[in-house]
C-alpha cells in the first residue's frame, strides 16, 4: 500500500516524465498533462481495481479508464508505465516513428492500458457508457472512469451522451472534468463560456461533485471516494475538478500558452529544477 | 443466359431484420442499438424478444457509434441501426476514431441507402456512403442485392471480427437468391458465364443487371454477370478472371460514380488489366423527391441504362 507521500513522489516523477517526453520531440501537450497528474496517479494507484501485469481489452471484473481528452497522452503514458503496463524506458519513444506511444492514444499499436483511440474530442463519454452498459449486461461490478477536458465540453456529442446516461441510469460510471478553464485559444470563458457547469450537469440528471483542489492528491482521493459512494443509485456521477494547467512549473501556470507547446532546452532545465528526481528518470 | 425467377418482391431491410432476429436467438453477445428508427430498420422483433440487449439511443447518432464501440470492449457484438445517411456522413469521425482506428467489432447497419428511399428527397438519399466507408482502413463494406442475401449477410457479419458497413434499402425488390445461401464476405457471385462483356452490379442494381443481361442475350450478346455484394474487400480474382475473357466491363450501382463500386473496379483494372469500362451510377449529382422507379429512371440507373452502357463499351473494345 502506497502512502500519500509515496504518491506525491510519484506525481513529481510523472511531471518530470511529461516535460522530458514533450521536450524530446518538441511537441505534445504539457499544460493539461501537468494539471491532471494527481488525478491519474490516484486513479491508477489505489482508486481503481485494475490488472497492469496482464492487460486484457475486456478488463473483466476490473475498473476501466477512458481518456477522452487524448491530447494529455504524456501524463497517461507516464502513469501507465509507472503502474506496470509497460517498461518506463518506452516513454522515450513518445511521438517518434514506429512507437506504440502515438501523439494521441490508440489501441492500434497494441499499447497495454489503452482501450480506445482518442484525440478527436467529445467521443470518450459515449464509449465509456457503452463499456458501462456491457458491464451491466455481464453482471460485472467494475466501475468505469472517464476524464474530459473542460474545453471538450463544447462538443455536442458530450451532451448527447450525458442525456443518455441519466435517462438510462448509467450509475456505474464516474466522469471527471478537468476544469482548468483554459483551451488552445485562451480562457474557456472567453472562447465559449460553459456557463454554470454544475447546474448544467445537474439539469442533465447527474450527481455532481465539486473538487476545488484537483492538484491535491489527498483531495482527489477523497472526492473519488465520495463519488464511489454515489454509484448504484440510478444516476451517473461527475466530478468537476478544478486544476491548474501547467501545475508544478511556475512559468507554465496561470496561462493557456503551454496547452500544446513543448519547452526548449533552457525552459526544460528551469522546469526540472523545480521538480527533483524522486523515482528515477526513464 | 441462365434464367432467374422470383416468387415475391421484398425489401432488403426486412432481410436485415430477419437476420438480426435470428442472431438474437443464436448469439447472446449480439446487441442492437437504434437511433429512433426501429420500425424503419425492422429491428422491432429483436427489440421485443431481447429488450435487455436492445438500446434505444434517441436521435443521437454520434453517441450511438461511441456506445457501440464501448459495448465491444465488454465482448458484445453491436449492430447500430439508422438510415445510411445518418450511419456514415453524420458520424464519420466517430466511426473513424472510435470504431475503425480503434479496431472495434461494430456492425453498422444502414438502411434507406440511395435514391430508392424516394419521396423524402436528397437530404436523406445518401449516394456517397460506400465511398466514405471504403476509404476507412479496417472497414468491410457490404451491399447485398435482395432480402435473402441481406439476411445471409447479416448472419455472416456477426461471425466476422472487425468493423463492417452493411448497406441495404427501403423498396421491395425481386427476392431471387437462395434462402439458404452461404454468404462469404469478399466473394463475388457469378450469376451467368458469358464471353462478350462483364457486367458487375451491386445492391438494387443486381436485378436490373439480370434484366439487362437477358435483353442483351436476346440480341446475341453473351454476358458474364457478377453480383458484387462485398465492395471491400473486393474479389479481385473473380473480376480479373472475367474481364480477361470479355475484355470490357460495365459497373452498376445506386451510388455516386465517384467513390463507388465502379471506382474500385477501375482502380483494379488500371493496375492489372486496363480495360474499357462504362459506369452506371449517379454522376456527381444530388437526388430529389419522387417515387423510387421515377428516380431510377431520371438518374439513369435503370435496366435500359445498363443495356446502353453495355452496347457502348463493347464498341470500345
Amino acid at each position: 500500500m502506497q502512502t500519500t507521500n509515496d504518491l506525491k513522489q510519484l506525481c513529481t516523477q510523472v511531471r518530470r516524465d511529461i516535460l522530458r517526453m514533450v521536450h524530446a520531440v518538441s511537441s505534445g501537450h504539457p499544460g493539461g498533462s501537468l494539471g491532471c497528474v494527481e488525478y491519474l496517479v490516484a486513479l491508477y494507484n489505489g482508486v481503481m481495481n485494475h490488472n497492469a501485469q496482464n492487460f486484457a481489452m475486456d478488463g473483466k471484473n476490473e475498473d476501466l479508464f477512458f481518456l477522452s481528452n487524448g491530447h494529455i497522452s504524456p501524463v497517461f503514458y507516464s502513469v501507465l508505465a509507472r503502474s506496470g503496463y509497460f517498461e518506463i524506458n518506452e516513454l522515450a519513444t513518445f511521438r517518434k516513428l514506429n512507437s506504440r506511444l502515438q501523439g494521441h492514444p490508440t489501441t492500434h499499436e497494441g499499447l497495454p492500458g489503452v482501450r480506445i483511440a482518442s484525440g478527436s474530442l467529445g467521443q470518450g463519454l459515449s464509449v465509456a457508457i457503452g463499456a458501462a452498459l456491457a458491464k451491466k449486461l455481464n453482471n460485472d461490478k467494475g466501475i468505469i472512469y472517464t476524464l474530459h477536458g473542460d474545453g471538450e465540453l463544447q462538443e455536442g456529442q458530450i451532451w448527447e451522451a450525458a442525456m443518455y446516461a441519466s435517462a438510462n441510469k448509467v450509475d456505474n460510471l464516474i466522469a471527471t472534468v478537468d476544469y482548468n478553464g483554459r483551451q488552445i485559444d485562451g480562457d474557456v470563458e472567453n472562447v465559449l463560456s460553459l456557463g454554470n457547469l454544475k447546474l448544467k450537469f445537474e439539469a442533465f440528471g447527474f450527481t455532481v461533485i465539486e473538487n476545488h483542489e484537483g492538484n491535491s492528491i489527498e483531495k482527489v482521493i477523497e472526492y473519488f471516494n465520495l463519488a464511489k459512494q454515489q454509484l448504484g443509485r440510478g444516476k451517473p456521477v461527475i466530478i468537476l475538478m478544478k486544476t491548474e494547467m501547467g501545475q508544478g512549473v511556475d512559468f507554465m501556470m496561470g496561462t493557456h500558452k503551454w496547452h500544446g507547446s513543448a519547452p526548449n532546452d533552457e525552459q526544460l532545465q528551469k522546469a526540472l529544477a523545480q521538480l527533483p528526481v524522486t523515482l528515477g528518470d526513464y | 443466359m441462365k434464367k432467374y425467377t422470383y416468387t415475391e418482391k421484398k425489401d432488403t431491410r426486412s432481410g436485415f431484420g430477419a437476420g438480426l432476429s435470428e442472431l438474437g436467438k443464436t448469439n447472446p453477445n449480439v446487441v442492437a442499438l437504434c437511433a429512433d428508427l426501429t420500425g424503419s430498420l425492422k429491428m422491432d422483433a429483436f427489440q421485443k424478444d431481447h429488450p435487455e440487449r436492445f438500446f434505444q439511443i434517441g436521435i443521437a447518432e454520434a453517441n450511438m457509434m461511441g456506445i457501440a464501440a464501448g459495448l465491444t470492449i465488454g465482448g458484445k457484438i453491436p449492430f447500430t441501426g439508422t438510415f445510411a445517411n445518418f450511419s456514415t456522413g453524420r458520424v464519420y469521425d466517430q466511426i473513424r476514431q472510435s470504431i475503425a482506428y480503434s479496431d472495434k467489432n461494430v456492425k453498422i447497419a444502414a438502411s434507406h441507402a440511395g435514391l430508392t428511399l424516394g419521396e423524402d428527397g436528397a437530404t436523406h438519399q445518401i449516394l456517397e456512403d460506400i465511398g466514405l466507408m471504403k476509404m476507412l482502413p479496417n472497414m468491410v463494406v457490404i451491399n447485398p442485392c435482395d432480402y435473402n442475401q441481406t439476411k445471409a449477410a447479416t448472419l455472416a457479419v456477426a461471425k466476422h471480427h472487425g468493423p463492417v458497413y452493411l448497406r441495404f434499402g427501403r423498396p421491395s425488390v425481386p427476392n431471387f437468391t437462395d434462402a439458404n445461401q452461404n454468404f462469404e464476405i469478399g466473394k463475388a457471385v457469378v450469376l451467368n458465364e458469358g464471353s462478350d462483356i462483364t457486367i458487375i452490379a451491386t445492391g438494387h442494381l443486381v436485378w436490373k443487371a439480370i434484366e439487362a443481361a437477358e435483353k442483351l442475350s436476346e440480341k446475341g450478346i453473351s454476358v458474364d454477370l457478377i453480383n458484387i455484394h462485398t465492395i471491400k474487400p473486393l474479389d479481385n480474382e473473380a473480376i480479373l478472371k472475367s474481364v480477361a475473357r470479355t475484355k470490357c466491363v460495365v459497373t452498376a450501382e445506386e451510388h455516386q460514380r465517384n467513390g463507388g463500386l465502379g471506382d474500385s473496379v477501375a482502380q483494379l483494372l488500371s493496375q492489372h488489366l486496363p480495360t474499357p469500362q462504362e459506369f452506371v451510377a449517379v454522376n456527381d449529382s444530388f437526388g430529389e423527391s419522387g417515387t423510387p422507379d421515377q428516380l431510377m429512371t431520371k438518374y439513369k440507373l435503370d435496366t435500359i441504362n445498363i443495356i446502353e452502357a453495355a452496347e457502348k463499351v463493347i464498341k470500345r473494345k
